[in-house]
């Protein structure tokens, strides 16, 4: 049975996640900028805005220039989460790739400075003064939101151990529709995992109509995705090119 | 406005405790109707705000993807909040750039997100009433939309599109800014901010023409309206008569003189300013743009070149191609660029700013400078934070920085560095741009300062600077008018090209 309700969760989840992710994508896609924007000094070529870019998405560049500890944090956070998110990647690969068997361990231990991470974003929220003022109760929740999914993952993995062979097959199950002509494999029966799994599926949920579009935000910028060209080539918008043939 | 005073500086760099609801009151006059209906708005607070504002929200979320993405993206991170020099000044926390775009944002999440309509406590979402309204016009015209917040966002969001977005809603129920919209329709009427018509203007440039000749002997031209000039200069209308601004003007005409080319103002369009940017309305911003679009077709000009002024450099180097046509690479069917761009001449930027102007001719060899005139100056450099976050001059980013310090170095003896965290790309503003130069945010000038003093005191300090040189006619008028207030004299403020003017020599080449 519950295993069962978390096939439709997370059917329904990925769901949210896939078509509102999009949709939002789309929608910044056809809102035009209609003026050139970019923080200089920026590059003046295309491939200098994608080193920017790099340099945004990995190294948190900007935020370095803001503040070491939010950075240090963030940063923290965010790397430990990508590893982590990687590292999952064996539970929906079979056989499971080889540089994802590799990073296994380090997934491992990353789960821990994500935990780090969170914990630090979170005693900048309660302490600063400045933070606090601007949080709201879903900036907290958010938080909280990692924190209990790092947190049960953890405890699977050092502590209480869950049937991960298991997990596999149910993950592999719903990902090739295995219901239609077979029994599906059952989820192991653990509280830690259901809340793991729950959650995890709450974030997908929230993901496109959250401050978590923070992430396809940034590549959508104007102000660090736009060349530094305005005097080389005239950039117009379709609105306000109609605004000439009105005049 | 007598208890205006500075306030105290800190010891750099702590950041300020919270001081809630300090700037609460203190907000710029409300344009009255005569001023609104000459721009098109409406002439009052209209009946149904609310809904026109929505509506007008909805509408600028349509055609404006930084502000869309701006009010998706940011994730309270704090990276920004002490970055405002008017938080920095004033302690109020709504002038923490997150909590300036909160304003909006919360009303944003409640009317146009999916959480905001059905958990609105949740996610910090509210209705738009009319104290949120009235607190839009108090905090959205305490930021100078300088972007030194978008430096430091791990997003690039830029709080001066927010500030733009919330003007023009405002403006379009009718309850708009007096000092910016009463200026846009000068602009309109008369051709430049200050109301200056022609046949006043021609007196003063006569005049200047012989206070230059009892200086220096020399017949340095300032022509107007001369129909074949080669070079048409666009300059903010300060530069006719304020001090320290006119003493620039004159060293562009020193240098004009001294590299034999001819040039001309026009009196049609007499102003660099663009205060549609300061009141985010793309027309008032293309409307203001196409009088130096008229003007260079009818003097038939190949260059255009724009004098020391900060938002109007942005708008010149980012925006005029966009609104005007003035500059390069017009689509072969774009016949509106095209009719102007044929004419201009494409071995120059268009357009092109004066210090690139100047150093350019330095670097020729076609200028020679006694650098001793200047040795009374200990001078340091203010970044004006629209050429710095902005625009760009010369053929790689950052050349807006090093440009004008060549200058300087070039014609004066002694120049020195204020603290590097505050300038460059880093600078702060002088507490004036953006619209808010106006006395009856006196005080919020003063606190807005706060940040560029201290820096400037330890210059003083350790240096003896005494000439805070500055490319930008808002950051001149804004620097003698509340540096007394620190202690300073309000003459250590000049332009760059005042120190040209101090060091070129006109008898030779």
């Amino acid at each position: 049975m519950t295993s069962i309700l978390f096939a439709i969760l997370f059917y329904f989840a990925t769901l949210m996640f896939v078509v509102g992710t999009f949709y939002r994508i789309g929608t910044y896609t056809r809102t035009p900028a209609p003026l050139k924007i970019p923080t200089t000094p920026a590059p003046i070529t295309s491939g200098g805005v994608v080193l920017r870019m790099v340099r945004e998405v990995l190294l948190f560049e900007s935020l370095f220039k803001a503040n070491l500890w939010t950075w240090a944090a963030g940063w923290l956070f965010h790397a430990s989460l990508a590893l982590v998110l990687l590292r999952h990647l064996r539970y929906f690969t079979d056989p499971v790739w080889n540089w994802v068997a590799f990073i296994q361990p380090f997934g491992m231990y990353a789960g821990i400075t994500m935990l780090l991470g969170v914990a630090a974003l979170w005693a900048r929220r309660i302490f600063v003064e400045r933070i606090r003022y601007i949080s709201t109760p879903s900036d907290h929740l958010m938080l909280a939101l990692f924190f209990v999914i790092s947190l049960s993952g953890l405890v699977m993995g050092f502590v209480d151990h869950t049937d991960v062979v298991a997990v596999k097959g149910y993950v592999l199950g719903l990902m090739h529709f295995a219901w239609l002509h077979s029994e599906v494999q059952a989820l192991p029966s653990s509280m830690v995992l259901y809340m793991h799994l729950f959650m995890v599926a709450v974030l997908l949920m929230i993901f496109p109509i959250s401050k978590l579009l923070h992430a396809p935000g940034l590549f959508f910028s104007p102000s660090r995705n736009q060349v530094d060209d305005p005097r080389d080539k005239r950039h117009i918008s379709a609105w306000a090119k109609q605004l000439e043939s009105e005049s | 406005m007598a208890d205006i005073a500075a306030p105290a500086y800190r010891v750099i760099p702590i950041i300020p405790a919270l001081k809630p609801g300090a700037m609460e009151g203190s907000g710029p006059f409300v344009a009255n109707d005569k001023i609104q209906e000459a721009l098109g708005f409406p002439g009052q607070l209209v009946e149904d705000w609310h809904d026109r504002a929505i509506a007008k929200m909805g509408d600028l979320l349509k055609k404006y993807r930084s502000l869309k993405v701006f009010l998706d993206a940011c994730v309270h991170c704090g990276a920004c909040s002490d970055k405002c020099h008017y938080f920095i000044g004033t302690q109020d926390p709504k002038n923490m750039p997150v909590a300036r775009q909160d304003l909006m944002r919360s009303v944003y999440r409640r009317y146009f997100t999916l959480p905001g309509k059905l958990f609105p406590k949740l996610v910090g979402a509210r209705d738009l009433t009319r104290d949120v309204l009235d607190e839009w016009h108090n905090y959205y015209h305490q930021c100078s939309e300088c972007r030194r917040c978008s430096v430091f966002c791990p997003y690039g969001i830029d709080t001066a599109e927010v500030t733009m977005a919330a003007r023009e809603i405002l403006d379009s129920v009718g309850y708009g800014q007096k000092y910016d919209n009463e200026i846009i329709g000068k602009v309109h009427k008369i051709g430049n901010n200050l109301g200056l018509p022609g046949p006043a203007l021609q007196d003063t440039l006569e005049g200047l023409e012989e206070d230059v000749k009892d200086a220096t002997g020399i017949d340095v031209r300032f022509p107007l309206d001369v129909k074949g000039a080669e070079v048409l200069v666009i300059t903010p209308s300060a530069d006719f008569f304020a001090e320290p601004h006119i003493d620039s003007l004159v060293g562009y005409g020193k240098v004009f003189h001294a590299t034999g080319t001819s040039w001309t103002l026009s009196s049609m369009s007499s102003e660099a300013a663009n205060f549609g940017m300061f009141i985010g309305s793309y027309e008032q911003l293309r409307k203001v743009a196409l009088r130096i679009r008229q003007a260079a077709l009818e003097l038939g000009v190949k260059r255009i070149v724009v004098g020391e002024c900060g938002h109007a450099w942005r708008v010149a180097y980012s925006f005029w191609n966009t609104l005007t046509g003035v500059g390069d690479g017009a689509d072969q069917d774009d016949k509106f660029a095209l009719m102007l761009q044929k004419q201009l001449d494409h071995r120059y930027k268009q357009p092109t700013h004066i210090c690139e102007f100047t150093w350019d001719m330095i670097e020729r060899g076609a200028l020679s400078f006694d650098k001793e005139a200047n040795d009374k100056h200990i001078i340091t450099f203010h970044d004006s934070c629209n050429v710095a976050r902005g625009s760009r001059m010369g053929d790689y980013p950052g050349g807006q920085f090093d440009i004008p310090r060549n200058i300087i170095k070039a014609v004066a003896n002694h120049f020195v560095e204020m603290d590097p965290a505050t300038t460059h790309e880093r600078t702060f503003c002088c507490g004036g741009g953006g619209g808010l130069l106006t006395d009856d945010l006196m005080d919020l000038r003063v606190k807005g300062a706060l940040p560029r003093m201290e820096v400037l005191q330890q210059a003083v300090d350790q240096h003896g600077v005494n000439f805070l040189a500055v490319i930008c006619a808002i950051c001149k008028t804004q620097f003698s008018k509340v540096m007394p207030y620190y202690g300073f004299d309000r003459k250590m403020v000049g332009g760059v090209h005042q120190l040209v003017s101090n060091a070129i020599r006109l008898g030779e080449k």
